[in-house]
C-alpha cells in the first residue's frame, strides 16, 4: 500500500525557493503565473495495517517541521 | 573542565570546534559519535558543530536531531549543561526542539560564505559575557540555510526575554529581525549561525570568536 505525504510551507512563511522558481518560469517567457510555492512529496510504501495515527505521528515527529510546515496525508 | 563535541556523518567543523575549545579553555575535549546514547560523565560543555549532517537530507539538521546522542544532549541541556550549536549545530538544536524557530533557505537562495558584522545583543549570558552589549564583532558565516524564522509572538518573546544573543549588523540571509544567534529560556543553550571557532587567532583574520570561549570558561569555572 502506498501513501503520499505532501509537506508544504505554512501560509505567511516566505518561500525563497518558490520565488526563484517563479523568476525562472518568467525567464522562460511564460506569463500569467502569480505565485509559486515549493513543497515536498514523500511516498511511503507500507503494510495495509499501518494506522493513520502512526502516519500522522511520522509527520509531526520527522517529515514536517511544524514550526514552518503543514502536511497532508493522501492514502491511495 | 570537560567538553564533548558531537560528530554526525557530514559534520565538518568538529575538529575546528574541538581545537578551539581545547586551546582556549584547556578542557579535556572528546569527540562523541552520533550513535552513542550516553555522553561522557561530568561534562561542562557540549558543542554541536557545523557541517552538513546527513547531507542536509529532508531539512538541515532534521536527521541529526533524531539520532541517539541527541536524546542524551536534550537530557543534559535539561540538567543545565551548557550546549553550544554553531551553524548546522544551530539547525540541529532547533530541529531537536531545544531552541525555538527554524532555519530556512537563505532569502537570496545562494550559499553565503564571508565574514559578517554582528552586534552583541545580550552580554549577560554565559556564552556572551566576554563581550559588551551593543559591541560590534566580526565572525564568518558559511551556510545555505541560515534564514531564521519564528512567528511574531515568538520573536517578541525572544526580544523581551533578552534571548537574542547576536544580530547581523546588516541583512545576510533574510533572518527575521536579523537574528544570528538565540538562547533557550534557561540561558544554557545557544545556537548561532556564525562560526566563532573560525575566528580565534590573528592568522584567521581576527579573534572575535575567541572571547565567546573565554567568557564561557569564566562562567563555568
Amino acid at each position: 500500500m502506498k501513501t503520499r505525504i505532501f509537506v508544504t510551507l505554512k501560509n505567511g512563511v516566505l518561500d525563497p525557493q518558490g520565488k526563484a522558481i517563479h523568476h525562472a518560469i518568467e525567464g522562460l517567457g511564460f506569463s500569467g503565473v502569480q505565485d509559486v510555492r515549493a513543497g515536498r512529496l514523500i511516498e511511503i510504501e507500507h503494510e495495509p495495517g499501518l494506522s493513520k495515527a502512526d502516519l500522522e505521528s511520522m509527520c509531526t515527529k520527522l517529515l514536517a517541521n511544524m514550526v514552518i510546515e503543514n502536511f497532508e496525508i493522501e492514502q491511495a | 573542565m570537560r567538553a564533548a563535541v558531537i560528530q554526525f556523518p557530514g559534520s565538518n567543523c568538529d575538529r575546528d570546534m574541538a581545537v578551539a575549545i581545547r586551546d582556549i579553555t584547556g578542557a579535556d575535549t572528546s569527540l562523541v559519535w552520533h550513535r552513542e546514547s550516553v555522553l561522557p560523565t561530568g561534562l561542562d560543555l557540549i558543542a554541536i558543530p557545523g557541517g552538513f549532517s546527513y547531507g542536509d537530507y529532508l531539512r538541515s539538521g532534521a536527521m541529526a536531531a533524531r539520532s541517539p546522542v541527541m536524546q542524551a544532549v536534550i537530557a543534559a541541556a535539561g540538567r543545565g549543561v551548557p550546549v553550544l550549536g554553531v551553524c548546522n549545530g544551530f539547525q540541529i538544536l532547533t530541529e531537536a526542539g531545544l531552541l525555538p524557530g527554524a532555519l530556512m533557505r537563505n532569502a537570496g537562495i545562494r550559499f553565503v560564505c564571508r565574514t559578517v558584522g554582528l552586534t552583541v545583543e545580550n552580554s549577560q549570558s554565559m556564552f556572551t559575557s566576554g563581550y559588551s552589549a551593543g559591541e560590534k564583532i566580526h565572525i564568518p558565516v558559511a551556510h545555505h540555510d541560515g534564514n531564521f524564522f519564528a512567528d511574531d509572538a515568538t520573536l517578541d518573546r525572544l526580544e523581551g526575554e533578552g534571548r537574542i544573543a547576536f544580530r547581523y549588523a546588516e541583512p545576510v540571509n533574510g533572518s527575521a529581525r536579523n537574528i544570528a544567534g538565540v538562547l533557550n529560556d534557561a540561558g544554557n543553550v545557544l545556537g548561532m549561525m556564525p562560526h566563532p571557532e573560525r575566528m580565534i587567532e590573528a592568522i584567521q583574520g581576527g579573534s572575535d570568536g575567541r572571547r565567546l570561549f573565554e567568557g564561557l570558561i569564566r562562567e563555568i569555572a
